[in-house]
């Protein structure tokens, strides 16, 4: 009894000495430090200070939110079928997800990256990759919608994406997958040496934002895992990192690990550019979807490209070189004065910093240790910096505050560490909630970072909110980096799985951003502008009905003449033209989904009856105080049918 | 006096009157710019917006053309011209004269802007689909105010003079201080 009384004592003691040392969970701000609550509060009415676009991954879209609030403002769709508003299924926004596949509804959204003027972000356009099926996207930020798609051939896994040059010359798209190129049949176990890594530099036509695949370089067939431009001093290079330099085509977890260092690649991509002016490269037969979408015409259309002109890289000498880094680097990221690249050696608890400078230096004195494929492989000596020591475990990405700090992210030891650029010294280390993959920065990729906030995108959820079932949506953490110490003030779910995402001030965006289409300038062969033009129109078994929307109906609302085994068109005009007045359109027994018709746009789908009967179709979108009135009727009759093609509103069909 | 006459110009570039209304969906109101020859928008759209949200009560669309909008420009001009005569070839008590008319043209202009708002706020469509009464159990009536601020249902309807009509009465004014002035000469 006595030694039980004793070992209590102990336990009790022991807990209570324990408890007093654990980690400390309070948010430390001080006495006059604000509150973490009112610095994420923006009250109602008020418009938060940044947009952030979060990636959806595998949702195949993109998000957009406010900070410091994190409230989730839109999904834009991109590279995915949208039932809530047709994209994708809307005959109109098809050709958007065309490709030499075909037509894929699905896609892998990860790195999105606005475009940049003299090296800031300019907030004019949005880019986006899509993983699986190698694709560019551009997102207009005038009406945040997706408005090009290009495809991206001989690539695979399109990963090392989509991060634009200074002046957005370029938005550049690098092969995690190396594949054969051509592609042909042949054993997979002659991977080494025979696969080919294509790296692609997309112009962007200046005024449109139209792009163009300019180049191909055929690398070396390693992973091409991320990449980033120079900028300031180091404009006019990007840098790959590699890993799998091992070129193993099995059980990679193992095989792609086994060389001490990787590389990540150097490539003056305006040599290569100049190069291909002058008649360089080779044009080499492709096929890959180019979608464009038109805002006049409301209507996209997909043109199959038939060629693309590669580079190999022994055609430049001069313009590639190789970085040896420590452990399959996955970050690869540059500071705002483009003068150190951060690679992040994921198996290894080290950070390693190049030298822009060194690396030029290592260049004009020759000092290579080698060459793969015929590529100069730098001095590792030569070109380094410094490293961050014992940082953490399994770094992977590095943005940065414009103050002369670098954050990055830790994903096994779930925590993001502050560090300072050029003396290397660890700052601060704050934990995520739970391992980490992305953080951003507003301004992250450019010279002028807005370092107030910054956020971590997480890849495990687990007990962080209410639980919802096995499947849960992911986490992302809001810091204050105002100050010396990071602060954790918000925790705020994101939808899908965000690989990374680009944050700006709001202002610039905001200014521009498109209240409604105008429906004079509305060209879709399809439109009915105004009531007396709509219409239905019989070509075959095809029924077109020109169809209009204004609060609260449609016109015509009463069809007739429509038969069995007919493929009817609803052009939808929607004809209002004030500020957030859409309407929606469903029909009983349509294999698709509904439409969401802006004010002033068209958008049509498709419907195939096939069953007589009157048939009602209805709004979607709560409209007006008549929104439930706003409904009409089909009459299907038999096929052969004599019952003429008539149209009505207001009045019953004569 | 000249620069008086040359002020009623204005009406035929800014507008006269404007009725702004505002309303919980509206946190940019939307309004109607009177000008002396048409009804414009505030914003673009607005009057088409008005329009929608007014025939659910029946109200009938803000017309695009009315026999005011030819009369009132050739008044404008009528008077501008006869104030050029007055100006130039007549004394000051003429000013005073030219004054009068005006302000009994504008009276008679100002009530026929009411009989306009007392038709487009009284006379509605039978079928409208919303029909509210007053507590009287008569049928209210949509009329905007003719000079002020009222609540009308969901709407707050601001009506207020607008540039042009600043430039008439300055005109107008100015044309009884060169009545004012000659008088003073002449008597000294």
């Amino acid at each position: 009894m006595k030694n039980f009384l004793k070992s209590t004592f102990i336990v009790v003691l022991l807990s209570t000495f324990i408890i007093g040392c654990g980690p400390k969970k309070k948010n430390d701000s001080g006495a006059l430090g604000k509150g973490a609550a009112e610095k994420v509060y923006v009250k109602p009415g008020d418009h938060d200070e940044f947009y952030a676009f979060i990636s959806g991954g595998f949702s195949g879209n993109l998000t957009v939110y406010g900070l410091p609030s994190g409230r989730m403002f839109k999904e834009i769709p991109v590279f995915s079928q949208f039932a809530t508003n047709g994209y994708g299924y809307s005959e109109e926004t098809k050709p958007m997800l065309n490709t030499s596949h075909g037509f894929i509804p699905w896609g892998d959204s990860h790195h999105p990256d606005i475009s940049q003027t003299e090296g800031e972000i300019d907030g004019r356009f949005i880019f986006i990759n899509e993983n699986n099926t190698p694709r560019i996207a551009k997102i207009d930020l005038k009406t945040f919608e997706t408005t090009e798609i290009i495809e991206v051939p001989n690539s695979a896994g399109n990963h090392s994406s989509s991060f634009v040059t200074e002046n957005t010359e370029y938005v550049v798209a690098g092969t995690r997958f190396s594949v054969p190129v051509p592609q042909r049949d042949m054993p997979i176990k002659d991977f080494k040496g025979n696969f080919k890594g294509a790296l692609s530099f997309i112009s962007v036509a200046p005024e449109t934002g139209r792009m163009d695949i300019k180049f191909q370089i055929l690398m070396p067939g390693f992973n091409y895992d991320l990449s980033h431009p120079g900028r300031g001093k180091s404009h006019g290079w990007f840098f790959f990192s590699t890993y799998n330099t091992e070129e193993a085509s099995t059980l990679l977890e193992v095989n792609a690990s086994q060389n001490d260092k990787d590389f990540i690649a150097a490539i003056n991509w305006k040599k290569v550019e100049e190069y291909v002016n002058n008649g360089g490269g080779t044009k080499m037969p492709a096929n890959y979807a180019h979608n464009v979408y038109n805002e006049e015409t409301h209507t996209a259309t997909s043109t199959m490209k038939k060629e693309v002109l590669v580079v190999n890289p022994s055609e430049i000498p001069g313009a590639i070189f190789l970085m040896p880094t420590p452990k399959s680097p996955h970050g690869c990221d540059v500071d705002p004065s483009g003068e150190y690249i951060v690679g992040s050696g994921k198996l290894s608890a080290n950070l390693t910093i190049h030298s822009f400078s060194k690396m030029i230096k290592a260049i004009e004195d020759k000092k290579f240790v080698g060459d793969a494929y015929g590529i100069p492989i730098l001095d590792y000596d030569a070109i380094n910096a410094g490293s961050v020591k014992q940082a953490g475990l399994g770094p992977l990405h590095t943005e940065f505050d414009g103050k002369g700090n670098a954050y990055t992210s830790f994903f096994i030891s779930s925590e993001v560490v502050k560090w300072k650029l050029g003396t290397w010294e660890v700052l601060d280390r704050k934990p995520t909630y739970y391992s980490v993959g992305h953080l951003t920065i507003p301004g992250g990729n450019s010279r002028k970072p807005q370092g107030k906030y910054m956020f971590a995108m997480n890849k495990i959820t687990k007990d962080r909110y209410l639980p919802t079932g096995p499947e849960l949506e992911h986490s992302a953490q809001l810091y204050d980096i105002s100050g010396d110490k990071m602060e954790l003030i918000l925790d705020f779910p994101t939808h899908g799985e965000p690989h990374y995402a680009a944050a700006m001030r709001a202002d610039l965006i905001k200014e521009r951003s498109q209240k409604i289409y105008s429906l004079e300038e509305n060209k879709h062969p399809y439109a009915a502008k105004k009531d007396s033009e709509t219409k239905v129109v019989r070509k075959g078994n095809e029924v077109h009905i020109y169809m209009t929307t204004i609060r609260s109906h449609f016109s015509p609302d009463n069809i007739e003449g429509v038969q069995v085994g007919d493929k009817v068109y609803f052009h939808i005009t929607n004809l209002e033209q004030d500020f957030d007045v859409p309407h929606g359109f469903a029909m009983i027994g349509q294999n698709t989904s509904e439409l969401l018709v802006m004010p002033g746009q068209t958008k049509t789908s498709i419907w195939l009856p096939k069953q007589v009967g009157v048939w009602p179709f209805y709004c979607t979108d709560f409209c007006s105080a008549l929104h439930q009135e706003m409904q009409g009727y089909i009459r299907v009759s038999p096929a052969g049918s004599s019952v003429p093609i008539k149209w009505s509103l207001g009045e019953d069909i004569e | 006096m000249l620069i008086g006459v040359l002020l009623l110009g204005g009406l035929f570039v800014l507008p006269l009157w404007n009725i702004t209304l505002e309303a919980p969906q509206y946190p940019e109101p939307i309004g109607m710019n009177i000008h002396i020859n048409k009804i414009a928008d505030m914003n673009p759209n607005d009057v088409q917006n008005i329009n929608i949200m007014n025939h659910y009560v029946g109200m009938k669309d803000i017309p695009e053309t009315l026999p005011e909008f030819e009369i009132f420009p050739t008044v404008v001009i009528v008077m501008m011209a006869l104030g050029l005569v007055v100006a130039f070839f007549l004394g000051h008590k003429w000013y005073l004269v030219w004054f009068i008319l005006m302000c009994l043209l504008g009276a008679a202009g100002m009530y026929d802007f009411y009989l306009w708002e007392y038709d487009y706020g009284h006379t509605l469509k039978e079928t409208a689909a919303i029909k509210f009464e007053n507590s009287d159990g008569s049928p209210m009536a949509y009329q905007p105010p003719l000079f002020g601020t009222k609540t009308i249902l969901n709407f707050v309807a601001h009506s207020y003079p607008r540039g042009g009509a600043y430039m008439l009465f300055a005109g107008m004014l100015l044309s009884v201080l060169a009545f004012f002035k000659g008088k003073k000469e002449v008597t000294s």
